[in-house]
């Protein structure tokens, strides 16, 4: 559906040239939401930008709904943006005209008639929830009623791609998530396949099907939200994750662990799916000799599957311990030493 | 003292015609040139240095030359236009070629306020550059445009009075020949009020109606 190939951009200053995307591969099929992360800088917002070329890249080939954007001349570019709809941060709405109007935008450019203008923006607006709202200017309107103008107005002209250029970062938690909610209905209910970028880890992991890490224009990990979440393989990539997984041990319970005089063992337990359910560590501790003590533990949700992670520390003999090992290895966790032994 | 309030009348017509029309003409010239000058800049819609550093260069010579010095250079320009360097219509065409460039610098300020980021949303959605600039650039800076052309009118107000010198006709050559030339204060007092009266109507309207439009 979107596809970058070899994609660079460089910018070009007099002193220096800045390389904001180094030949970036990239795919997102028909139907997904995918998720690019990074920290400010990372290249991301010259990613999406270059999806729909309001930034043309350097190199390399974007192609969407099979058509090579670079290719295309300006009056077929500018068909062909229709099909791509795009909403922004800070919702970059007409603030001289009513929200009736800015979703009507759109569909005035193309020349549609009054009547079909009319039925069209009251069933946009119905869907975003802002019927009510239709003659409201932008500053009579709180950040999220603005940001459903915005996805309104993005969806006016059917798109079957919707760019998302940062689109929650400038609203509060409780408006990112009725926003994202809203983002998921409409991938859901009109198929549309969604490029978002971000740099909350909260935004990928609520809505996005697959995620890609962005840094210093390189994309340097990539896959299922799933699979990044469980097992990042890189050090931003478990950075990220760990803005919304909180695994670390506190430094309070560290302490204490190191103040304590025992043979002991510290171990991360991944439960994912189905394994979360099983009462494994009640299990342990009955059929083995160790005393099992919880250290940190935190569940959360990944595209509706749970997914568990534990800390604990097995008190006991390095031999049955070793058993215990052996017996969680049986079941689908992954489970891996920590801090080493801190006895 | 006798006032002839006939003749003041007859005065603030002649002012009020030669600021309106010059004011349509102005705008005529500058509205498309203040555009042009942010159109053209770097990384805009129809970028072109060339055109951009040209336009740059007359709006800013226009500018410089003091209006009354302006007023006396173009009379050969003048005399071709409106057959005559004497009287109301002869003081339009230098009103014009002071309030074109002017108009244009501050149309040029009120459209490089609006919101690039607006401008990037209309890109988006596939507008062409026209539409950028007749649906998107044009209505998101009305309220200040109104503002710049309050600013504008009041210049060719104080414009009009000078043009008196050049025989001009209007409240202007009044306030010259009876208040200045005649030691006629009463009338000095009077049309100086008329012009204090216009100045500070024009400007209230000018406020409202930006303020009218610009619906915050």
């Amino acid at each position: 559906m979107i596809t970058f190939e070899q994609v660079t951009k460089i910018y070009q200053s007099a002193e220096q040239e800045v390389r904001a995307l180094d030949e970036v591969d990239l795919h997102i099929e028909q139907g997904e939401i995918y998720g690019v992360i990074g920290f400010s800088g990372a290249g991301k917002s010259s990613l999406v930008r270059c999806a729909n070329l309001l930034e043309r890249p350097t190199s390399g080939k974007v192609i969407v709904n099979g058509q090579n954007l670079l290719s295309l001349s300006p009056k077929d570019l500018r068909e062909a943006k229709r099909h791509i709809g795009m909403i922004f941060q800070h919702f970059n709405l007409l603030n001289s005209k009513t929200a009736f109007t800015n979703v009507a935008m759109p569909l005035l450019l193309m020349g549609k008639s009054k009547k079909e203008v009319e039925q069209r923006v009251y069933e946009l607006l119905d869907f975003v929830g802002l019927r009510d709202k239709a003659d409201n200017y932008p500053d009579q309107l709180s950040g999220g009623q603005k940001q459903r103008v915005g996805i309104a107005r993005a969806l006016a002209t059917q798109p079957s791609v919707l760019l998302c250029d940062e689109a929650t970062s400038a609203l509060d938690p409780q408006t990112t998530e009725s926003i994202l909610k809203l983002l998921k209905k409409i991938n859901r209910e009109y198929n549309i396949t969604i490029l978002m970028i971000t740099h909350e880890m909260g935004v990928i992991r609520e809505v996005c099907d697959k995620v890609a890490v962005l840094d210093q224009g390189s994309i340097i990990e990539s896959g299922s939200v799933f699979e990044v979440f469980a097992q990042p393989r890189t050090e931003i990539a478990h950075d990220f994750v760990s803005t919304v997984m909180h695994d670390e041990i506190p430094e309070s319970v560290h302490q204490l662990i190191q103040s304590q005089q025992s043979t002991n063992q510290i171990f991360r337990i991944v439960f994912v799916g189905d394994s979360a359910g099983t009462p494994l560590l009640s299990q342990i501790a009955k059929r083995f000799d160790v005393e099992v003590n919880v250290l940190f533990g935190s569940i959360t949700e990944l595209q509706g599957t749970p997914f568990g992670n534990l800390i604990v520390k097995f008190d006991g003999e390095p031999k049955e311990i070793n058993r215990v090992i052996m017996q969680i290895n049986q079941h689908e966790v992954t489970v891996e030493e920590v801090l080493g032994n801190v006895s | 003292m006798l006032v002839d309030w006939n003749q003041i009348l007859v005065a603030l017509g002649e002012t009020i015609t030669m600021v309106s029309v010059s004011l349509l003409f102005a705008a005529i010239i500058g509205l498309p040139l203040g555009i042009l000058l942010v159109v053209t800049r770097k990384g805009h819609l129809w970028e072109n240095i060339a055109v951009f550093n040209v336009l740059n260069a007359i709006v800013n010579t226009f500018r410089s030359v003091p209006f009354i010095i302006l007023m006396v250079a173009v009379i050969p320009f003048t005399r071709l236009i409106v057959g005559t360097s004497i009287g109301t219509a002869a003081a339009i065409v230098p009103m014009v070629l002071f309030s074109g460039p002017y108009m244009a610098r501050l149309i040029e300020n009120s459209l490089l306020e609006v919101d690039p980021g607006v401008m990037e949303a209309a890109q988006a959605m596939g507008a062409t550059p026209r539409q950028i600039i007749i649906r998107f650039l044009i209505p998101e800076a009305l309220s200040s445009l109104l503002l710049g052309l309050t600013i504008a009118t009041i210049g060719l107000v104080g414009a009009s009075a000078m043009a008196g010198a050049i025989g001009g006709g209007g409240l202007g050559d009044l306030a010259i020949t009876y208040g200045y030339q005649r030691f006629d204060t009463v009338v000095m007092i009077i049309t100086v009020a008329i012009l204090v009266v216009m100045v500070q109507g024009l400007q209230s309207a000018g406020n409202s109606l930006s303020r009218k439009v610009r619906r915050r």
